[in-house]
């Protein structure tokens, strides 16, 4: 009974849900695009960053991808720009209209 | 090889519990349910069992619990009665709704309030929309008969709804009766393994269970639900037959006792359905054309069924043990009355509350509620449709 | 409905009515009877006035309501003669039995007019005598066997000791006394 949540959607019968509307599959919360609630996005702007990676924790939807201790563009598939990490941003390194 | 002995409603429930030998048994004692943890315990610390049995702090834990055993993959149940299902409210729709199938053993016992710690339904009946399947009880044979049905029902793949075994508090629980128990093997072959398809603690399909639904989920989700309550009256019908071949004792949606040319019967579900029938049985010795309709499943509620076992009917008297306060009567009253109309029923149909609190009910009373009857057949007036019995007044 | 007999227990809340209850309902059971015994629930009250009671008979028992009209009635404690109406609806072709040290003609004047069958046994001194220690229980089960006639005595004493023997398997010095007031019980009850 177990389905692929792809097939899952708005138009979806009942007939085709699964039973007891269980989740099949690990981490599929990244299937679903929190970054389509946006109007507006941050903007990194990486000569201004220090690399200090304050940003990264605050990020309620773990939008700032690290790799080898550095951070990234952001993952606009799912930041809802919130704006929080340009609050948290020390060095002016991350800008968005209508935040500082 | 069937075992002759006597015992009390609870003790048998907690012998078929340990034949059956579940996963997880997480439990919080209430009066008069608390014998049958209290057994199982002993059959948990003897060793006789190979469950989980976890004392947990409340129903509302002992409920959580045996949800979250389900959900992992495991068999599991608990046992409660009275204000510990009123505590376990909240879960018992979570069980449903996840498609669960969990058992609880339910020793029927007024609600507070005034408190009362003896019989009648009121309990499970304020349960009974909770999506659960709920059957009930007439003796200490038909409680443990059902318990150790209930697993076949209740994890059928196209039902996956969790079950509830009533019998009445005290008056079968605590009463010592003639009981023939299955042996050990014949229950374990009968019942099986549980073999969920989906569980949470399967590696090959990591899942999520009790997800939120939007407004734009949640009606497909409980129409998908009512699906499930849909078969359980054949899956009933289909564990009955090949219990009865284990067993001999042959089990329906209800039982029908000396109705089939009955012109006045009593619905009702319980232990004073035995009584009932002795009153039926004098009434005959006199010509009485009398007879009775005991509900076995409550939830889902065969009403076409129940509908045409009373076809032939001109007069019917529905007995509650709870109270609806509709003010037109109880529970029992409403799905059968309803049950009438639809068949186009022209039968007088009145709607009696009982039993409250432990009330007694004598062979005497019901062969009022028959008199009562007659005289409405003669008046061709059912007079007041809501009434009382064995109330001061 | 023939060999239906009906039994109702008056004792007080610590004393043992239901458990005495309980074993004649298991005892009859031994011989192939349908049993029920069970007991009026209430608050747990020691010493409050507690009612119990047995259906013994042939034929399947289907009735689940107490009993109003019993053939026989026992009296656990002598003092609820004057607390609760013990007689009431107790058939005259019955039989009552109570548990007093005084003899029957000072008990009859407190029976309301009964005129059915008195027969008492003294519990307390049977107990004494072979147990060691009040248990008014075992004397009033084997008086209450031959007063009702329920079983033969020879079959009695060997179902007796056949579930002492497994009730108290851990305890087994207890068994004897239990059995010799089982049998004084029998020759004392008058």
């Amino acid at each position: 009974m177990a389905t692929d949540i792809s097939k899952l959607g708005l138009k979806t019968k009942w007939q085709d849900l699964t039973e007891g509307m269980i989740v099949a599959g690990a981490g599929t919360s990244r299937a679903f695009n929190t970054g389509e609630w946006s109007n507006n996005k941050p903007q990194f702007i990486a000569d201004k960053c220090k690399q200090c990676l304050l940003c990264v924790p605050v990020c309620p939807d773990s939008s700032i991808p690290v790799t080898e201790m550095k951070r990234g563009e952001f993952d606009y598939e799912h930041c809802k720009g919130c704006g929080i990490c340009v609050k948290a941003c020390p060095f002016g390194a991350i800008t968005m209209e209508g935040v500082n | 090889m069937a075992k002759r002995e006597r015992l009390s409603g609870n003790e048998a429930v907690a012998i078929a519990l340990r034949q059956i030998n579940p996963d997880v048994f997480p439990a919080f004692p209430i009066t008069p349910s608390t014998e049958i943890p209290q057994y199982f315990a002993s059959f948990a610390a003897d060793g006789l069992v190979d469950t989980e049995f976890i004392p947990v702090e409340s129903e509302h834990s002992s409920m959580s619990a045996a949800i979250g055993a389900s959900a992992a993959g495991a068999r599991s149940l608990t046992a409660t009665s009275s204000c510990g299902l009123a505590y376990m409210w909240e879960e018992l729709y979570i069980a449903a709704s996840n498609r669960l199938p969990l058992a609880l053993a339910l020793v029927n016992r007024a609600l507070s309030g005034p408190i009362n710690i003896n019989c009648d339904h009121s309990d499970s009946m304020g349960a009974r929309d909770a999506g659960w399947i709920q059957v009930y009880a007439e003796n200490n044979q038909e409680a443990y008969d059902n318990m150790v049905q209930a697993f076949r029902i209740s994890e059928h793949k196209d039902v996956r709804l969790p079950i509830m075994i009533c019998q009445d508090g005290f008056i079968t629980s605590h009463a010592v009766e003639n009981i023939e128990l299955l042996e050990d093997e014949e229950v374990k072959g009968f019942v099986g393994e549980y073999e969920p398809e989906n569980y949470l603690l399967n590696p090959e399909c990591p899942m999520a269970v009790g997800p939120y639904s939007v407004t734009d989920y949640y009606m497909e989700a409980k129409r998908s639900q009512a699906e499930g309550m849909k078969a359980v009256e054949q899956v009933v019908l289909d564990v009955a037959e090949e219990f009865e071949a284990l067993s001999g004792r042959a089990y329906g949606l209800f039982e029908t006792y000396r109705m089939e040319d009955a012109e006045r019967a009593v619905v009702m579900i319980g232990s004073a359905a035995g009584t009932t029938k002795d009153a039926v049985d004098r009434l005959r010795e006199k010509g009485e054309k009398v007879g009775l309709l005991k509900i076995r499943l409550f939830r889902p509620f065969p009403a076409e069924r129940i509908a045409e076992a009373l076809k032939g009917v001109k007069a019917v008297a529905v007995m509650d043990r709870a109270e609806g306060y509709t003010n037109h009567g109880g529970p029992l009253g409403a799905d059968v009355m309803a049950a009438l109309f639809r068949a186009r029923s022209t039968a007088y149909a009145i709607n009696i509350v009982y039993g409250l609190g432990g009330r007694d009910v004598r062979v005497e009373d019901m062969e009022k509620v028959f008199a009562d009857l007659k005289q409405i057949i003669d008046d061709d007036d059912a007079g007041e449709t809501y009434r009382y019995m064995g109330i001061r007044e | 409905m023939s060999n239906h007999t009906e039994i109702r227990w008056h004792g007080r809340g610590g004393q043992g009515a239901k458990t005495a209850a309980l074993l004649l309902a298991d005892v009859a059971f031994q011989t192939g009877k349908y049993v029920q015994g069970f007991p009026e629930y209430g608050p747990e009250r020691m010493g409050a006035p507690i009612t119990a009671y047995n259906r013994i008979s042939d034929t399947v028992i289907r009735a689940h309501s107490n009993i109003y009209d019993p053939q026989y009635v026992v009296v656990v404690d002598e003092s609820l003669l004057e607390a609760v109406d013990v007689t009431s609806g107790l058939k005259e072709d019955g039989a009552i039995l109570i548990n007093t040290e005084r003899p029957k003609e000072e008990i009859i004047p407190h029976l309301k007019g009964y005129k059915g069958k008195v027969y008492t046994i003294d519990a307390k001194k049977v107990s004494l005598a072979t147990i060691g220690r009040y248990f008014p229980n075992t004397p009033l089960l084997a008086a209450i066997v031959k007063v009702a006639g329920i079983m033969d005595e020879e079959i009695f004493l060997k179902e007796m000791r056949a579930s002492f023997d497994h009730k108290f398997a851990s305890k087994p010095e207890v068994i004897e006394g239990n059995m010799k007031a089982l049998e004084m019980a029998l020759k004392e009850v008058q």
